[in-house]
């Protein structure tokens, strides 16, 4: 079922967390409207996930997004009469990817049928899947979500998949009302797809959100698809379920107009597929080292153990390294995957400075992050680069600034104006002030204006020392360290 | 004049020059339009044929022919897709659709320098035995208008109307290309054979069919009826000449992912004299009901003629033989209701004027477009695949016809060569009687001896072998084992060789150029 980009699961993420809320044991109870004893949603997902590949499943016409309609079609994907599909060896090798990186059971030999169904946008009346074996069986996908939406919460779970299918896309069928007529565009049409099917593990939308978020991260470090495209089917059944009605166990096409799942044409309101194998694809046999024949060409044949071996680090693993190499939290590492260009920029700041991984990671996640997010800005369009912010933390860790100062300068650095950092702070006199005589002589000034406060702290109220702190601030106009000065009034107030 | 007597002739004599491609091509476009009353084409390609005969002579002009096969003029069934020429499968679903590509085999032939003088006719969709229902209407039997035939079977008055009531019909679904090749206006053509569509007119028309094992042929292009029996069949005057069109043809295309990967090695046919290392194989449930006396006859005096000859002639058992025709039913109805599905009217070919809704312009596109034998076979084959039958109708059928393949790896494993059967029941019958029955009726009957190689994906070939009564072709049919094309080949020629099929007397009366006689047989390699 079509989908687009990745702005699209992220409205449906933000609708789901109106419908259910978790309570603090990480379960689900439906925020249920008449009072009656709430029950447990069980979910299950069937993500389909387009592969990252030159040409498509069957034929040798490009994939590429956004081209003129029609632009991209061979005379395979436009069902012309004679022409018969050939698999593309660069779809089976992500699918084999993808489902050792779900630790799935590969199948060395996975079979192809055509499932058939009349709409504009499936020319030869049907589409050609893996309905009988599939590529990949039995494997699992860990997941980590905050409870109660607390980032210092986080609860690993598990969700079984199913299998992994490979199979075609469709076109797209623009409906004009207004003309009666239907416009049909087949450059997605055999356009190569993975479909994941994860068993119903899941609790509630959070869960699914999560783990949906997950497998995306795993399929863009694979490079075996960019996006990942999310059925708005969990949505739809808990409301249907919460309204009473029952599930049918039917297959919905996706209207992209109205923005939700809609019955397909059948009466009986069951749709009968016709499956039947493709008799014009022999079984796909894959080898591994222990199988692979001596003589065999290697341009013919898929090698799983080889696929493997040149696996890259898993999300779950970048993490791990993140947190050991960097000592920031779990939670850290989520936020720095979760967010592309995010890690990168972290490590490039590091590299830069003497500021403790442990410190900058705040300056990234607090500062760079949220006003990235209020911009709505990607990492990659940050008018803030990674070598701006390491001088700046520099001017910091060498207690050049404070950091109140250190965040004016950052306020200023986001205007994009090509300042550095030093000229930022030269301009606006954000040095600290390094003469200690100067600092003590206000900090004197400060301790004979306040006679009262004087008085309280040497009785013994050490709490009042802060608001002699503030003074200083105020006078030196933030430009003093308050360790420093805290030291020097401590002393003062001693003598 | 020019059509030759022994194997290499023509192409020998365009060598020599004695005759160029250009005089060849005149030749058989003239004869087409002599020979028109047979119906055999429906698209003649005269502008591009007469330029692919100019070119070819220029080759010859420098010494540098392409191959045996260059200046050959060739003709091609109306289900191969050939870029820029109309493809109908004579449907009117397809009318007017011209094939932006070449079907690979008509990319090899015309990479060989062959002139692709048109598309011959057929049943619909190539769903039939008789090339009756299409609708370009019947292809009419050249031996119809044999002296053969009109000696034996037409009646004293010899009138006119008569001749036209008693014209045979040349089988099917490949007709055309067989009446083509029989009638001489072209040396070769293409068939495609599923259940028997190139080996049973080739029977019925005198000629040489062969159907190569299943794998061997690229399919793409091919139109298909059952993508898992379909081969691309070939039709000549000879079994040496369908050993090189085989040549050309054979071997892996990375565009049929069903051919086989191995090398294909084009072969020279051997010239067997002794034949007693041989063991031929006569399966008895071939005898089937409704086989002709007299096919049994002639089957029965091959067997004594390869047994006289020192071969070892055995009896055999192909005890599923009799499942075959309600497993291919099933078979065949579920792929075709598949492959049909694609005729929406949408991309191309017929579309309907009705424009209530995308499902109606579906519905009233693919009532007008189809004939009522398609539009059955899709109906049936729809019901077998769904959910609730699949198991008891498709599945069933698939392991029946694993048995059906198995009875022929037992033969075969038990030291048998190659098998002798009859191709038909019957020789030609004429139209009227023909139309009685129904299409499925007929293709029910007529199937029965060829089907089963196709079930099996086998290589199989018909070769003219006498006479009937009638004074009309009668064929027998050798199959062989997978990939052993060479050894069927040379047993098909010997036999060939013992039997001396005689040539058609075409006597062609309905002409503004009087009658003519053509007097000797014609082969081109």
């Amino acid at each position: 079922m079509a989908a687009a980009a990745r702005g699209y699961s992220g409205v449906w993420r933000r609708a789901w967390q109106r419908a259910v809320a978790c309570n603090a044991r990480g379960g689900a109870v439906l925020a249920g409207k008449s009072g009656l004893a709430p029950w447990v949603p069980v979910v299950g997902l069937e993500i389909h996930a387009q592969i990252s590949s030159n040409s498509k499943l069957f034929s040798g016409s490009q994939v590429q997004f956004a081209a003129p309609p029609n632009s991209l079609v061979s005379f395979f994907d436009a069902s012309l009469p004679g022409t018969l599909p050939v698999l593309n060896r660069r779809c089976v090798e992500a699918a084999v990817m993808t489902g050792l990186a779900l630790n799935c059971s590969i199948n060395k030999k996975s079979l192809f049928d055509r499932k058939h169904y009349f709409y504009a946008d499936l020319p030869a009346g049907y589409q050609i899947t893996q309905q009988r074996v599939p590529i990949a069986v039995n494997g699992s996908l860990s997941y980590s979500l905050c409870i109660d939406n607390k980032m210092s919460q986080m609860v690993t779970k598990t969700v079984r998949i199913k299998q992994i299918q490979l199979e075609q896309d469709s076109g797209k069928s623009l409906h004009d009302d207004t003309r009666s007529q239907t416009l049909v565009d087949l450059n997605r049409a055999g356009v190569g797809l993975m479909e994941v099917v994860m068993e119903p593990d899941m609790c509630c939308g959070e869960e699914a959100a999560a783990a949906v978020r997950e497998l995306q991260l795993i399929l863009q470090t694979l490079g075996s698809s960019q996006a990942v495209m999310a059925d708005y089917e969990i949505e739809r059944q808990i409301e249907e379920l919460e309204n009473g009605g029952t599930i049918l166990n039917e297959t919905r096409a996706f209207d992209s107009k109205l923005g939700c799942t809609v019955p397909m044409r059948d009466k009986e309101g069951k749709q009968d597929y016709r499956f039947m194998p493709e008799p014009n694809l022999p079984p796909l046999i894959l080898y591994d080292a222990k199988s692979l024949p001596a003589n065999m060409n290697h341009q013919q044949v898929v090698n799983i153990d080889w696929i493997h071996e040149r696996l890259p680090d898993l999300p779950s693993v970048k993490r791990a390294k993140l947190v050991e190499q960097y000592g920031i939290l779990p939670e850290h590492s989520f936020t720095l995957l979760n967010e592309d260009g995010l890690t990168e920029f972290f490590e490039n700041v590091v590299k830069q400075t003497q500021m403790k991984p442990k410190k900058v990671i705040g300056w990234i996640l607090n500062d760079l992050l949220s006003y990235l997010k209020q911009h709505s800005l990607t990492v990659e369009e940050s008018p803030v680069s990674s070598v701006l912010l390491a001088d700046l933390l520099n001017l910091l860790e060498k207690k050049e600034i404070s950091s109140t100062a250190a965040k004016q300068v950052l306020a200023e650095l986001w205007k994009g104006e090509g300042k550095t950092p030093l000229e930022i702070v030269k301009e606006k006199k954000l040095e600290l002030i390094q003469d200690q005589k100067e600092l003590e002589q206000i900090c004197q000034a400060v301790i004979d204006g306040q006679e009262n406060e004087v008085m309280a702290i040497k009785a013994g109220n050490r709490k009042v020392l802060n608001k002699l702190i503030g003074l200083v601030q105020r006078e030196t106009q933030g430009r003093s360290n308050p360790v420093l000065v805290k030291q020097l009034l401590e002393k003062k107030l001693s003598e | 004049a020019l059509k030759g007597g022994s194997p290499f002739q023509v192409s020998a004599a365009l060598k020599e020059g004695r005759v160029t491609p250009t005089e060849l091509c005149q030749k058989c476009l003239s004869l087409i339009k002599s020979t028109k009353f047979l119906n055999a084409y429906i698209t003649v390609a005269e502008e591009t044929a007469l330029k692919q005969a100019e070119e070819s002579e220029k080759r010859y002009g420098r010494g540098q022919p392409l191959g045996v096969l260059d200046g050959i003029p060739v003709a091609v069934k109306d289900n191969f897709n050939a870029a820029g020429i109309e493809t109908t499968c004579a449907s009117k679903m397809l009318k007017g659709y011209i094939s932006p590509y070449n079907a690979t085999v008509v990319q090899k032939l015309l990479d060989q320098g062959a002139v692709l003088l048109g598309k011959t006719n057929l049943d619909e969709f190539a769903m039939g035995s008789g090339s009756t229902d299409g609708i370009f209407g019947p292809v009419r039997n050249p031996w119809s208008y044999s002296r053969q035939y009109k000696e034996k079977s037409v009646p004293k008055s010899h009138s006119q109307e008569d001749e036209e009531s008693n014209w045979v019909i040349t089988g099917g679904s490949s007709g055309g290309s067989a009446a083509a090749v029989s009638s001489f206006t072209c040396f070769a053509a293409l068939g495609s054979d599923t259940g028997g569509s190139t080996r049973n007119p080739a029977a019925h028309c005198g000629v040489v069919g062969l159907k190569p094992t299943y794998g061997l042929i690229s399919r793409h292009g091919l139109i298909p009826l059952v993508n898992s029996m379909d081969v691309p069949g070939i039709l000549t005057r000879c079994v040496d000449d369908a050993a090189v069109v085989l040549g050309t043809l054979a071997g892996h295309d990375p565009k049929d992912s069903t051919t086989i990967q191995d090398n294909f090695k084009p072969f020279d046919l051997p010239n067997l004299t002794d034949v007693s290392k041989l063991s031929i194989g006569i399966p008895k449930e071939y005898h089937a009901p409704g086989l002709s006396s007299e096919i049994l006859s002639l089957w029965s005096k091959a067997a004594d003629l390869f047994k006289n000859a020192g071969a070892k002639v055995i009896e055999v058992s192909l005890p599923h033989t009799r499942y075959s025709i309600v497993c291919y039913h099933v078979l065949c109805t579920a792929e075709v209701a598949s492959n049909m599905a694609r005729f929406d009217g949408l991309e191309y070919g017929h579309r309907s004027d009705m424009n209530k809704s995308t499902e109606s312009m579906y519905a009233a596109t693919r009532r007008e477009g189809f004939n009522d034998v398609v539009r059955g076979r899709i109906l049936s084959g729809n019901y077998f695949l769904l959910k609730q039958n699949y198991e008891n109708y498709f599945i069933k059928a698939q392991k029946v016809r694993r048995l059906i393949a198995n009875d022929f790896v037992k033969v075969f494993g038990s030291g048998v060569d190659i098998l002798l059967t009859p191709t038909t029941l019957s020789d030609a019958v004429p139209y009227m009687e023909f139309i009685k029955e129904d299409n499925r009726t007929r293709s029910a009957q007529d199937d029965i001896l060829t089907q089963a190689a196709n079930m099996a994906g086998l290589p199989a070939i018909n070769v003219p072998t006498g006479l009937s009564e009638r004074g009309l072709p009668v064929g027998l049919q050798f199959i062989g084992q997978s990939f052993q094309e060479k050894q069927l080949l040379t047993v098909a020629k010997w036999f060939e060789k013992q039997v001396k099929f005689p040539m058609i007397q075409l006597e062609v009366k309905r002409h503004d150029h009087g009658a003519f006689q053509h007097q000797k047989s014609a082969s081109f390699s």
